[in-house]
């Protein structure tokens, strides 16, 4: 018989959507423990929050198409990744209408975080606006 | 009561990935947040970077950079055994891995975090 490993949430048996998830989770996991430890890195040690005005961030950080489609790709995987998580954890302490109710407001806020990160990341440089 | 519940190492990994993960949930939002702010109204933007440059938002990033290597080592460490499931064998050891990388890492991470409000050599000179 096959090992069942219970360090994370159990590989649902059939395929299917929570199956999907189980894998996404996973994968933007991944991907993220380069994107994100890497823009953890690059904030603070290349770089120092005291320095990062918007100016900064719009003319030097994001001043080519390759760091902000980086940026906008890490959101991506972290709307897939936070979400789906909140969602997991969010599930094992409710239920009924409460666990639906919840859920919603979640997905809406997943939506949003995703369009004003999106909007963020193709943003003009401060000079070019002023 | 995690202590006393009898869960052992693989139950505080859990506790931990899931608190730790929840922390970096709550950090996204505020940091989409502002950094929508940046682009919206850069001048307030500006305003709010003062409060992470200070000693108190430093200490707040350490803390966050702790939950953020935490999560991905231990999620590393998750997905080796999904994936690898005669790995089971060893996940006491990984879990001690884990921990080695976190303080290898995080305490110098840490001091280079909070080193410039303190007027304390850093990567800056």
């Amino acid at each position: 018989m096959a090992v069942i490993t219970r360090a994370g949430r159990a590989r649902p048996r059939s395929a299917g959507f929570e199956l999907g998830v189980w894998y996404l989770i996973r994968l933007s996991g991944l991907a993220l423990f380069v994107l994100a430890l890497g823009h953890f890195s690059i904030t603070h040690f290349v770089s120092d929050p005291a320095e990062q005005t918007s100016e900064w961030i719009f003319d030097q950080r994001w001043s080519g198409l390759f760091w902000r489609t980086l940026d906008w790709l890490m959101l991506q995987m972290v709307v897939f990744h936070a979400f789906l998580g909140m969602r997991t954890v969010l599930s094992d302490y409710l239920r009924g209408g409460w666990r639906t109710a919840i859920l919603m407001v979640l997905y809406l806020l997943a939506f949003l975080v995703f369009v004003m990160g999106t909007v963020a990341v193709m943003s003009m440089p401060v000079g070019l606006v002023r | 009561m995690l202590l006393r519940y009898r869960g052992g190492a693989g139950m505080l990994a859990w506790a931990f990935h899931r608190i730790a993960g929840v922390a970096l949930f709550l950090f996204i939002l505020l940091h989409v947040l502002d950094i929508w702010l940046a682009a919206a109204n850069p001048g307030l933007y500006d305003e709010v970077l003062t409060v992470y440059a200070s000693l108190p938002g430093r200490i707040g990033e350490a803390l966050l950079g702790a939950a953020l290597l935490y999560h991905a080592l231990n999620g590393l460490r998750i997905i080796a055994l999904d994936f690898w499931p005669r790995l089971t064998r060893y996940h006491l050891q990984l879990w001690y891995a884990c921990w080695v990388v976190f303080f290898v890492v995080g305490i110098p991470g840490a001091y280079l975090i909070i080193a410039p409000a303190l007027g304390l050599p850093g990567l800056k000179g």
